[in-house]
């Protein structure tokens, strides 16, 4: 479906009531700017003169949000630069919201604006507008003067809270907030019979869970549609990265989860859940894992007379044998090796920004993921395609997850000291 | 240091390459890439009307299925895939052919270390011989790092377990035979110094790390002459198949 936007026709744009209309551009365009719906019923002549193009139906299948705004910014020259003048974008500590405007005036800039498609569109429309059609443009206007449009600087991370034991019910457990992300990590501890090749290893299951309540891309469902198609991918790298990073890093090591060699070692259970995806879900889902396992107490158990493990009860329970080994005897904590963190940073031309926000992330096209552990060595680096990197970037990109790695060191102190009061 | 491997190569010495072009008829473009016992067989259908769902319909869709040799497509396929398809996405001209889907079927024909980087060297090579608009080429090498810290090339699947850890590099194929002097400097450092992908398995030190791209970058150059020399041989199905020691 062709829209012709012709300056011939004299009807002015007025609002459009036609629900599809409404509902189609609503997610894109701010409510006090109705003008934008631009639909067929406006412009009788043009519909009725090529049957051909016309009277072909929208493809179902197609949102039809992207196929109208792409229309309008193809009124504008692609490549021209906002005229610094007479931008309307304002960077966010001066926030200068056009709010005054009657609904008349604006109508008129905009249809002027869209009219006029020599000139260029972005001087005419306001803030989110700007925002939600150029969104490439609006970010560069704010990396020229190193910023980010939520206010931070281009290698800071957001917020970063970590709260233990979240799920009482869980031998260990964390919530960790970055930014808006969030992410939830519960561990349980079951018995289980070690392998024969590893009589005195017990063994780690991790599961990553993107609900549907964590973004709207993610339905429930069968993976193989392909609206769950990406997010299954996603949370399956996450969980097989997260599954290596635990195994070379060395932070956990499987032989103190050993009971009894040979007949009974800990399982451990890892469920990570995603519960607000806007971006850097890796980095959060790590640092969630990595503090439940900080906060894990393994529960005591004994051997009862069959030979087998139950769970020990503190009604001076004398019927079964106590092991030598410690780990029976009281609740236990598991000494972590070396600790990893993660910072993912999304390359734009010259600019990093650490730490990327969903929309950020779906901008730019390149992300780069490094983890590094507490005795710097480099555990995982990982750029699946994108831009061409230069060694100065990956660089740049150690340095800054290495600052971040003090940062996360710190509140994962804070938030272990904060643990030990109570 | 150690000089002698199981099958008596250098560190820097690369599996014997080999590379055919053309070899299935139906498909729009089809390769297969051989670096030692590795072997990987893949095919481009494409471009094809309509994107996937989800996705944008300004530029081209590039979807990529993994088959392994064995077993059922799990999670480490689709974390293949899903890199394929990011590192494949980023040679291609996607604004060239808009609402369109490319298909790349990548076949595990056999696995001895180094795997996703023959995989995305087949698919390359397959998305030549299909006719796809390319930026450039994509060369992909893994490079593993020995216990004393030395770099090794090209490792065989016995050698990838014994190592500490190891990288799988791609880096562009230069659009020039020869470069002339001071030409495509980006940062003053030529075009093919850039990395696209990079995925590594194992710890090591930051300064391993980069050595191991320094030797990937040189090892890459070699690779590229290779693969240019053989898609450059003639299109008839008999005289596809070239081979480099």
């Amino acid at each position: 479906m062709k829209v012709w936007i012709s300056s011939k026709e004299k009807k002015p744009m007025g609002l459009d009531q036609s629900p599809n209309a409404r509902h189609s551009l609503q997610s894109r365009i701010p409510k006090n700017c109705h003008h934008w719906t631009l639909t067929r019923s406006e412009f009788p002549a043009v519909a009725s003169s090529s049957k051909t193009a016309v009277n072909r139906r929208p493809n179902p299948r197609r949102p039809p949000t992207a196929y109208c705004c792409r229309e309008i910014s193809r009124l504008a020259p692609p490549n021209s630069p906002p005229d610094p003048a007479s931008l309307v974008v304002a960077i966010p500590d001066s926030q200068t919201r056009p709010g005054a405007r009657t609904l008349e005036e604006i109508q008129k800039k905009v249809t002027m604006g869209l009219v006029d498609s020599s000139g260029d569109l972005s001087g005419e429309m306001e803030v989110d507008a700007f925002r939600r059609l150029f969104p490439l443009r609006y970010y560069e206007r704010h990396l020229a003067e190193s910023i980010r449009p939520d206010g931070r600087t281009l290698g800071m991370a957001r917020d970063t809270t970590l709260a233990l034991g979240a799920v009482s019910s869980a031998d260990g457990s964390a919530l960790t907030k970055i930014g808006s992300t969030t992410m939830l990590a519960a561990i349980k501890m079951e018995v289980m019979t070690p392998s024969a090749e590893s009589p005195d290893e017990g063994c780690i299951a991790i599961e990553f869970h993107m609900p549907p309540i964590c973004s709207p891309i993610v339905r429930p469902g069968r993976p193989a549609e392909a609206a769950v198609v990406e997010s299954k991918r996603l949370s399956d790298t996450i969980l097989r990265t997260i599954w290596l990073v635990f195994c070379s890093s060395g932070m956990i090591n499987l032989k103190e989860l050993a009971l009894v060699s040979g007949k009974a070692a800990w399982m451990a259970y890892l469920d990570i859940y995603c519960l607000d995806a806007d971006g850097a879900l890796f980095d959060a889902a790590l640092l969630s894992a990595v503090a439940a396992f900080s906060h894990l107490q393994i529960p005591v158990v004994s051997l009862n007379d069959k030979g087998k493990i139950v769970a020990f009860t503190e009604e001076g329970d004398t019927v079964g044998k106590l092991e030598k080994e410690a780990v029976n005897k009281e609740k236990r904590k598991l000494t972590l090796g070396n600790i990893p963190f993660s910072l993912t940073c999304a390359l734009h031309k010259k600019h990093i920004l650490a730490d990327p926000s969903s929309e950020e992330e779906s901008i730019m096209e390149t992300l780069v993921t490094v983890v590094m552990d507490s005795s710097d060595r480099l555990v995982s680096f990982y750029k699946p395609g994108g831009a061409l990197a230069y060694t100065s970037l990956v660089t740049d990109c150690v340095r800054l997850t290495r600052q971040r790695m003090k940062e996360l060191e710190k509140i994962l102190d804070e938030a272990f000291s904060g643990m030990e009061v109570d | 240091m150690e000089t002698d491997r199981k099958d008596g190569r250098t560190p820097n010495q690369l599996r014997p390459l080999k590379c055919s072009r053309n070899i299935l008829h139906r498909a729009h473009g089809s390769a297969s890439w051989s670096q030692g016992e590795t072997k990987v067989l893949a095919a481009v259908y494409g471009p094809k009307a309509g994107t996937k769902k989800n996705e944008d319909p300004e530029k081209a869709c590039i979807e990529v299925i993994w088959k392994p040799k064995t077993g059922q497509i799990g999670k480490a396929e689709k974390e293949c895939e899903m890199i394929m398809k990011k590192t494949i996405q980023s040679i291609c001209l996607l604004t060239i052919n808009p609402n369109t889907t490319t298909s790349v079927i990548v076949q595990v024909v056999n696995d001895d270390g180094a795997l996703l980087p023959c995989a995305i060297n087949a698919a390359c090579a397959a998305l030549v011989d299909a006719g796809i608009p390319l930026k450039h080429l994509a060369v992909a090498i893994c490079c593993c790092v020995a216990e004393e810290g030395s770099v090794v090339l090209d490792p065989t699947k016995l050698e990838e377990q014994q190592m500490r850890g190891f990288a799988y590099l791609v880096f562009p194929n230069s659009a020039l035979s020869a470069l002339p002097e001071g030409s495509y400097l980006v940062n003053g450092e030529p075009l093919e110094h850039g990395i696209i992908t990079s995925v590594t398995h194992g710890v090591m030190s930051v300064d391993e790390y980069l050595k191991c791209v320094d030797r990937g970058r040189a090892a890459c150059a070699k690779l590229s002459g290779f693969l240019r020399n053989s898609l450059q041989k003639s299109q008839f199905p008999s005289d596809t198949s070239s081979k480099a020691a």
